[in-house]
């Protein structure tokens, strides 16, 4: 199986240790991943902030950059969503601008092939047992649109609770979102900085070593947050707990 | 269709959304009094939801209804006009508030009576209606509780279902002591904040405006077109005697409100009751159909009120923002609602659904109007809860399209075309200076090499836009390497297909 990772432009600028723990871990279980060097970013930020039409070259690109492999992987939740729900949308309203077939036609092809990491690990690969260690206690926040657009539902738990050494306590007000929102964390900084407040001290209420969520961008806040109010809980990929063994283990 | 919108006169200069918030995330009894009031209702609807083995069927059963009701909405207006009129009830046509307003104030005013008595209506707070009532020497009692706290108390609903969640007890103890007195009669003396202590004082207050008013004014939860039946939800039973005592019943209801059938009503008298208030059935549920000689209003009127809905309905995108049934659900469930608390919203119609209908109804060119779109981090919780599937997400992303790019929309009735909003001047070149570096995997390499040579450097704290970001959270540390540069280097590390 020809399989790409689509890291995403956050990962990749600012969190590349989550991008090699994702080639690490597929190479565990015996997928080899390509990165292809033309991808960029697929558009969300633009999209969500009202400039669709900003988001469209974007879209494209990625449909061109990944159109040939069989499964694109992604360790973002949100990234993922954007691509299986809001392309086909992004092209149904190009043809009601009169503006014809031609987009939905060139984003069809990746939209079904796109995979966040949890949902390529339990429903393509079908392991929930990833042979990793990580001797922490955890807390785990499903990230809004991985729980609510993609249904990612227990797969990340499940996962997790494989992890040898690794204890999964449950986050209070886990389902309520951390207040990123993307650019809502400025247009509307009170109110997002409150939510992540919250989402803080309910991760530091459960006594937890690590929040543990499957987008980084939220983790950014969240992460952000917890050092401005030093917290004793750190943020850490799902990626990275899941790459972890006992010969390498992710800190 | 012509004239301009009312906006409800009590919100007319509101300041932008993010400005209106900043007060109430920093008021921590407004905080608390939300947080406990959203999440005691967010649980009890969630069990009451979950009771019901075909919520999913009765979701997608309202949305059809709503949706075949809206594309047929001509036709059915029709035929409830006719049904009214044929059980002996007159109909008016109000293209806008202050038309339904002027209507309304005529025909209390051929009573010959100066006060009437108001079951509560979203309707009516929409257009100001009591405001203009009083403009003509016509005084409106609010009888729901919490509408009765918002008015004592000359404050303004925060809530649909209920306006006045913004207070706890010990504030409403107050306003009754000190305020009841100068609306008729007084609080009982000793009043303490006892929840039935405060019921009874309330229950004693309005008694004598049922009994003495000869006038009730009403919206409506639905009506029904083939028998031109309307329909009141409520749960204090100050409707029932709203719409059963008086000589004349007024109602003011949306156009959006029909349903064809009776039938029809049975989804909707499921998921209403659950969705507002986690009950399995609404307690006073009031239906009238035109007048009945010896047996309640001599005289009934129904004004049918557009203001904006016909607008909103020519809009592919926007139009689900009328399948809205006003159960308040999206609200409890907002994040965002919970903090911001409902005034900052600028509208009788806050939270998610608030946000979406307001800059419809209204248009977007008012400093809230054009910030209530961006009031949401697109966490989708509204959509989930909501009992007629409107995606909230959705609406508000296109309502941010039409804030930033412009382009056509209906107004009063006409295609215009918006052009983009003042203040959006740095966002767009930043969204395209975005995109321009994105599709250039070149430059994007460059930007994350500079960012990487000059790590050390970034401050702590950002300058001009980005202090939004870092006055309550630090940056991420700037990796030494991008990925990119990792994997081209290394060929992908060991685990590379490369």
């Amino acid at each position: 199986m020809r399989v790409a990772l689509f890291l995403t432009c956050v990962n990749d600028t600012l969190y590349p240790d989550t991008g090699r723990a994702v080639v690490r871990l597929l190479a565990r279980l015996g997928v080899e991943v390509d990165f292809p060097m033309a991808q960029t970013c697929c558009g969300q930020a633009h999209y969500n902030t009202g400039y669709r039409h900003e988001a469209e070259p974007l879209a494209r690109r990625f449909a061109d950059v990944f159109r040939e492999y069989e499964a694109i992987v992604t360790p973002s939740a949100s990234c993922a969503a954007m691509v299986r729900e809001l392309y086909p949308r992004m092209g149904e309203r190009a043809r009601a601008e009169g503006r014809g077939g031609g987009l939905s036609a060139a984003l069809a092809p990746v939209i079904p092939k796109t995979y966040e990491l949890t949902e390529f690990l339990v429903d393509v690969l079908g392991v929930t047992d990833v042979g990793a260690s990580y001797p922490h206690t955890v807390t785990y926040h499903p990230t809004c649109h991985g729980l609510r657009v993609l249904g990612l539902g227990d797969r990340p738990r499940r996962l997790l609770q494989a992890v040898r050494g690794l204890e999964l306590v449950e986050l209070p007000g886990a389902e309520e979102c951390c207040g990123f929102g993307g650019t809502f964390a400025l247009k509307n900084a009170d109110v997002s900085a409150a939510m992540g407040a919250d989402k803080v001290h309910h991760a530091e209420s459960t006594g937890a070593e690590v929040l543990c969520a499957a987008d980084n961008s939220c983790l950014m806040h969240i992460g952000g947050t917890m050092t401005r109010l030093a917290t004793a809980v750190r943020p850490v990929h799902i990626a990275e707990i899941l790459a972890s063994t006992e010969e390498d283990p992710t800190v | 269709m012509s004239g301009s919108r009312t906006s409800g006169s009590t919100f007319v200069g509101m300041p932008a959304f993010p400005e209106a918030a900043h007060n109430a995330v920093n008021n921590p009894t407004l905080r608390g009094n939300l947080r406990h009031a959203t999440h005691t209702i967010r649980a009890k609807r969630a069990d009451a939801v979950a009771e019901l083995s075909d919520w999913a069927e009765l979701r997608e059963a309202g949305k059809q209804i709503k949706d075949h009701t809206l594309r047929h909405l001509d036709r059915y207006l029709v035929e409830l006009e006719a049904s009214v009129t044929t059980a002996g009830g007159t109909v008016h046509w109000a293209a806008d508030g202050d038309e339904a307003n002027r209507i309304v104030a005529r025909l209390v005013q051929e009573t010959g009576e100066s006060e009437v008595v108001k079951v509560k209506s979203m309707a009516t707070q929409e257009i100001g209606l009591n405001e203009a009532l009083e403009a003509v020497g016509v005084r409106a009692y609010e009888t729901d509780l919490a509408e009765l706290i918002v008015q004592l108390g000359k404050d303004r609903p925060s809530h649909i279902l209920v306006p006045a969640i913004h207070r706890n007890r010990g504030e409403i103890r107050d306003i009754f002591r000190s305020e009841m007195g100068a609306w008729g009669r007084p609080a009982p003396e000793g009043l303490t904040d006892a929840p039935t202590e405060l019921a009874e004082a309330a229950r004693l207050h309005l008694r004598e405006k049922f009994l003495r008013a000869k006038v009730g004014i009403s919206g409506a939860n639905f009506m029904v077109a083939e028998t031109g039946t309307l329909v009141v939800v409520e749960s204090e039973g100050n409707g029932r005697m709203c719409l059963t005592l008086p000589e004349t019943l007024i109602s003011v209801v949306g156009i959006e409100k029909i349903v064809p059938t009776w039938r029809d009503l049975e989804v909707f008298l499921q998921t209403l009751p659950r969705s507002s208030t986690a009950e399995r059935m609404n307690p006073y549920t009031s239906m009238w159909t035109g007048t009945t000689d010896g047996d309640g209003p001599r005289a009934f009127h129904l004004v049918l009120l557009d203001n904006g809905r016909s607008d909103t309905l020519a809009d592919e995108v926007g139009r689900q923002a009328l399948r809205c049934i006003r159960c308040s659900a999206c609200l409890n469930v907002c994040p965002v609602y919970e903090r911001a608390g409902g005034h900052a919203y600028g509208s009788v119609y806050p939270g998610p659904i608030g946000a979406i209908l307001s800059p419809q109804l209204r248009g977007t060119g008012s400093a809230v109007d054009a910030s209530l779109p961006y009031a949401s981090s697109l966490c989708g919780a509204c959509y989930d809860v909501c009992p007629v599937a409107i995606d909230i997400p959705e609406v508000l992303v296109h309502l941010r399209e039409r804030v930033v790019q412009g382009g056509p929309v209906t107004r009063d009735g006409s295609k215009v075309v918006l052009r983009p909003a003042k203040g959006h001047g740095a966002e767009r070149v930043a969204m395209r200076a975005a995109r321009w570096a994105f599709s250039r995997p070149g430059a994007l390499r460059a930007g994350q090499r500079v960012a990487s040579r000059t790590r050390r450097l970034h401050p702590r704290s950002l300058p001009g836009p980005g202090r939004a970001w870092s006055a309550t959270r630090d940056l991420p540390p700037v990796p030494a390497e991008s990925f990119r540069d990792w994997w081209q280097r290394t060929k992908g590390g060991e685990g590379g297909a490369q």
